[in-house]
């Protein structure tokens, strides 16, 4: 992206009608770490790239708990997803106890698109530089959300961001059809796919140390796989054997 | 001659204001808690009458204790309107702690937890008496128990409530062994004999105490997380 006159401040369009801080805002997702988000009748899914920026170091949390039926997955400024998932968890426990009940994904979703929106229009506030991918499941069922630092949201059926995410939408865009009856192994299994698709050759495949699986779904509170207990599921890709799943 | 006057209301009460009387925040919906600690357990009974303040009953049903954690109970006794809104501010805050700190809260930081709460709200107060039960990291029973402002004090037994002076010099005679005639020294009870006592003691309350009875939640809370019971008391 070359510079242009009009995009220094966030409040200045440009003359063919758009705002180059949003779109450079949207850079930063499109160069954070993948993540792969998909879902089937009673399951959401998400699946994530953690990296680290040595070897010596650790790597980088990628998924989050945000109640017991929404969890979110980040790419780009961490910082600011760090904020965004304060936030969600702040209104889904106010809902919470005001309601007696679980806020409905889609209208959480909402209410972190129109806190992203305000960070467009004010002067002196840059946009957040983060994506999140929203996995939750309440009584209409499962849900997957995009949302960007445009202040948009988008419903999908899969969905992945962040850096050579075009590969994986490329295998969920061949398989997704399939989703909607899978069993959890089986989605699991897909996701993982589709984030090996992102990784460039010369790197390390997926290892239990730099993958992150978060699940949700009926009678799933939101979980966190990692490490050892992502090695299952690793092995699955391998070798194609079934596995126990731990419900709870 | 007398003018007739012809109007509402007497004379002599166009001059005073009509007294209303001030609002009253608060009221006693009565009932007992009370809780006992074993080296690596604690039980705790709190009856489910609750009174509208005078002789009537409003509900039969209405469970006084209540579970923060697995390893933690709370048991109020009181204004039900506050305690509900401080086990919700409660629950809703022990959630907070354990997303951010990636563990749930233990039972002696909730303890303090709870006395900070109710001192926050030192000038207008929670209408509630409560006793915290639980075990901590290491399998130990602990009871803590609360003023309506947030004094507290860590003990091996406690109770609070309307039957509270009723169970008390009993726990203090049975438990504590204080002024006993023939001292029988401390032995060993198990956690069965615990909760065979605290439900005597409860029996006992809702005999003379008109607030306490119809049913008792009998709760046993060790290592392996938190046991209830419903047990029956009397109706009248």
């Amino acid at each position: 992206m070359y510079r242009n006159q009009y995009d220094s401040d966030i409040t200045t369009f440009s003359p063919s009608g758009r705002i180059h801080q949003i779109e450079y805002a949207m850079e930063a997702v499109k160069q954070g770490g993948a993540a792969v988000a998909l879902k089937s009748k009673q399951y959401a899914v998400l699946v994530s790239l953690k990296r680290s920026s040595s070897e010596l170091g650790s790597y980088q949390k990628k998924i989050f708990v945000v109640d017991d039926h929404v969890g979110i997955a980040i790419s780009g400024l961490t910082a600011d997803a760090r904020m965004l998932c304060n936030f969600m968890r702040n209104e889904c426990s106010n809902y919470n106890y005001v309601y007696e009940s679980q806020i409905r994904v889609e209208r959480l979703v909402t209410k972190v698109a129109d806190k992203h929106q305000v960070h467009t229009q004010r002067y002196g506030r840059r946009p957040y530089g983060v994506g999140l991918l929203v996995a939750g499941f309440d009584q209409l069922g499962a849900h997957i959300y995009q949302t960007c630092p445009s202040g948009n949201f988008y419903d999908y059926k899969s969905i992945s961001i962040g850096s050579r995410s075009q590969s994986a939408k490329t295998y969920l865009e061949k398989h997704f059809e399939s989703f909607e009856e899978c069993t959890l192994e089986q989605l699991i299994t897909h996701g993982l796919r589709a984030l090996r698709e992102t990784i460039p050759n010369t790197d390390d495949t997926l290892n239990s140390k730099n993958v992150s699986i978060g699940i949700v779904g009926e009678g799933q509170p939101f979980k966190i796989i990692e490490e050892a207990d992502a090695q299952p599921y690793l092995n699955l890709l391998e070798n194609e054997e079934p596995v126990e799943m731990q419900t709870n | 001659m007398e003018t007739l006057k012809l109007s509402a209301l007497p004379e002599k009460d166009k001059q005073q204001p009509i007294s209303h009387g001030r609002f009253e925040a608060y009221v006693d919906n009565g009932g007992t808690v009370m809780a006992v600690a074993g080296k690596d357990y604690c039980v705790i009974a709190g009856d489910t009458r609750m009174s509208d303040g005078g002789y009537g009953i409003q509900t039969r049903k209405y469970t006084k204790v209540f579970q923060l954690t697995k390893k933690c109970v709370l048991a109020t006794s009181g204004m039900q309107a506050d305690t509900i809104a401080l086990q919700k501010r409660l629950k809703s805050m022990l959630e907070s702690f354990e997303k951010e700190h990636g563990k749930p809260m233990s039972t002696p930081a909730i303890a303090q937890f709870l006395s900070n709460t109710l001192y926050y709200k030192r000038f207008f107060p929670y209408y509630t008496f409560n006793l915290v039960a639980g075990v901590d990291e290491q399998g130990e029973g602990w009871i803590w128990t609360y003023d309506a402002v947030g004094s507290h004090e860590r003990v091996k037994y406690s109770s609070q409530g309307s039957g509270n002076q009723l169970v008390i010099p009993l726990l203090d005679n049975q438990v504590a062994k204080f002024n006993q005639q023939i001292v029988e020294g401390n032995k060993d009870v198990s956690c069965e004999q615990v909760v065979s006592f605290v439900k005597d003691s409860i029996t006992s309350a809702g005999e003379r105490d008109i607030y306490t009875g119809d049913f008792a939640d009998i709760v046993v809370v060790d290592k392996n997380g938190v046991h209830w019971e419903k047990f029956e008391l009397k109706l009248d």
